[in-house]
């Protein structure tokens, strides 16, 4: 068989696929429901991840750690010690705070200024205020940065203040993971819809299938219709996914925004990013192709011409 | 050429549809098989057609032994067949034309060699002008003659018919016989099942006579009462 007619015969396919999709409006039209539901979904919740995400920059600006130096040490080694926490990969900025600078500040902001009067010596030390560097801020990072300035002799306390930043990213690692869950599971949910889809069909055109095999028809002959069927109902499966998000977007935005405002920030929802949009339409071919296969591949076996 | 040795069929129920069959069939011979109904016709047929493996004993069908062939070859060992049954076996909802064609879709022929043989094929069994009609607007006559026309479509060198004439009046059977007789003259091998004796003394082929899964005779025909307008066109000479 030459390139042309191997193509004629795929384009012919596709279209007798489309053609019968067209012939049963009603029945394809809830197939692509359930199929487009099934997607949208995960699709769904990994957007309000991502959003979430984004909108809070993932809490970043907020991780900082304090390293109180022992009430000894001079504010010229604490000096030394921010140029050498400088040098690693995992900071992105070590501001002195000087003893006297921090007891200022505290006599400005705490209004027990009077009473500091009274004091004899600075009671505060030197401290270091730590800035992680963006994408090192998970729990472990930040626990190994702890543990590199408790072992210095000149460090009294490493406080880290923004546990509640770490909860928060945890539990958007625990959404990523109910995503793919999520995903996972529909995802065998929509091989199961058009796999059962295509079986009803196979079982219709028995006969059909039957004169093919008659005639010289190779299974890979007869299977090819019911591939594309299948490749159709994942591509429209993943159309109508995508016009839900779309949809979803567009009725939350406002919401949204008014939230946002609320909080001071400018902050939009965003829709699905032109990555997602290939995951879901290349998911939802490859599902729909799939359990196709698995259907035509068990039930073409068992017919034969009699 | 079909050859039979001591072939026999037993059916997963355990009925005994063949015993110890054995005949030959040349190329460009034409054969009845008759007997009564259960006699084993129609399981011979579906052992040619590779619908059915022998039992025991061996089929060689086109040179081919059909015992241990694997799945994948028999597409293409159907498609040196063609196949006539008596309820037509047509696709309902697809017109006469496509209907035809089918054999050279699965062949993987061109657009415009698909369109020319199958209407070269609707030509001869005189339905030229009825391809884009759905088989139930047909005529039964005319039905098995669009499955004729879809046998002999992709030239195959052996034509097989189950009972062709059962749903026909007398004279569209012998219409239909002479059909085949005109495929056997230019070189195809033709074998019809039939329990129509009047059809079998009008043509005057060689006959296989079954009785109880077995061959109770096998008659030799007169090969001189030929039809003086074969087909050339459309049967290749062999």
């Amino acid at each position: 068989m030459t390139p042309g007619i191997f193509g004629t015969r795929h384009a012919q396919a596709l279209l007798g696929s489309l053609g019968r999709l067209k012939r049963n409006p009603l029945a394809t039209i809830l197939t692509l429901l359930v199929i487009g539901l099934a997607l949208a979904l995960p699709a769904a919740l990994g957007l309000f991840v991502t959003n979430a995400q984004t909108a809070t920059g993932g809490f970043s600006n907020a991780i900082d750690m304090s390293v109180y130096l022992k009430s000894g040490v001079p504010l010229a080694k604490a000096q030394q010690l921010a140029a050498g926490a400088r040098q690693r990969p995992d900071v992105a900025r070590v501001v002195v705070i000087a003893a006297d600078q921090g007891l200022a500040e505290f006599r400005k902001y705490s209004g027990f200024g009077a009473a500091l009067d009274a004091l004899q010596t600075n009671p505060l030390p030197n401290v270091l205020h730590v800035v992680p560097r963006p994408g090192t801020n998970s729990a472990a990072d930040l626990d190994s940065l702890r543990s590199y300035f408790a072992a210095w002799p000149e460090v009294d306390v490493v406080q880290l203040d923004t546990e509640w930043v770490l909860r928060f990213n945890a539990i958007l690692a625990v959404l990523r993971r109910l995503v793919l869950i999520a995903a996972a599971m529909l995802g065998a949910g929509v091989l199961a819809v058009v796999g059962n889809t295509i079986r009803l069909e196979i079982l219709n055109r028995r006969a059909e299938i039957e004169v093919t095999k008659l005639v010289g028809g190779s299974n890979a002959f007869v299977r090819r219709p019911f591939l594309y069927t299948g490749l159709l109902y994942g591509l429209g499966g993943a159309a109508l996914a995508a016009v839900i998000l779309e949809a979803a977007v567009l009725v939350l935005d406002p919401s949204v925004a008014t939230l946002a405002r609320l909080y001071g920030s400018s902050y939009t929802l965003q829709g699905p990013s032109g990555q997602v949009l290939a995951v879901l339409f290349g998911g939802g071919m490859a599902l729909g192709w799939l359990g196709a296969w698995i259907s035509a591949h068990r039930h073409l076996r068992s017919i034969e011409p009699r | 050429m079909i050859l039979f040795e001591r072939v026999s069929k037993r059916y997963p129920n355990g009925r005994e549809a063949l015993t110890n069959v054995g005949f030959r069939i040349e190329s460009g011979e034409m054969v009845f098989l008759t007997g009564r109904s259960g006699a084993g016709k129609s399981t011979v047929l579906k052992l040619v057609a590779l619908l059915e493996r022998p039992t025991r004993g061996t089929v060689t069908v086109n040179g081919k032994s059909t015992g241990a062939m694997k799945a994948r070859h028999i597409p293409a060992f159907r498609r040196q067949l063609g196949v006539v049954f008596q309820d037509h076996k047509l696709l309902a909802d697809r017109p006469v034309f496509d209907n035809v064609a089918l054999p050279l879709v699965v062949a993987g022929m061109t657009l415009k060699e698909i369109d020319k043989r199958a209407r070269a094929a609707l030509d001869q069994v005189g339905l030229l002008g009825k391809e884009r009609m759905l088989p139930a607007e047909l005529s039964v006559g005319e039905q098995q003659r669009v499955g004729i026309a879809r046998a002999v479509v992709s030239k195959p060198p052996l034509i097989i018919a189950d009972e062709p004439t059962g749903n026909l009046d007398p004279d569209l059977s012998l219409e239909v016989m002479r059909l085949f007789r005109r495929f056997s003259d230019v070189g195809v091998t033709v074998l019809v099942a039939t329990h129509d004796q009047h059809i079998v003394r009008e043509l005057a082929k060689r006959e296989i006579v079954l009785a109880s899964g077995e061959v109770q005779s096998q008659g030799q025909g007169d090969s001189d009462n030929n039809d003086p307008d074969p087909l050339p066109h459309l049967v290749a000479k062999r």
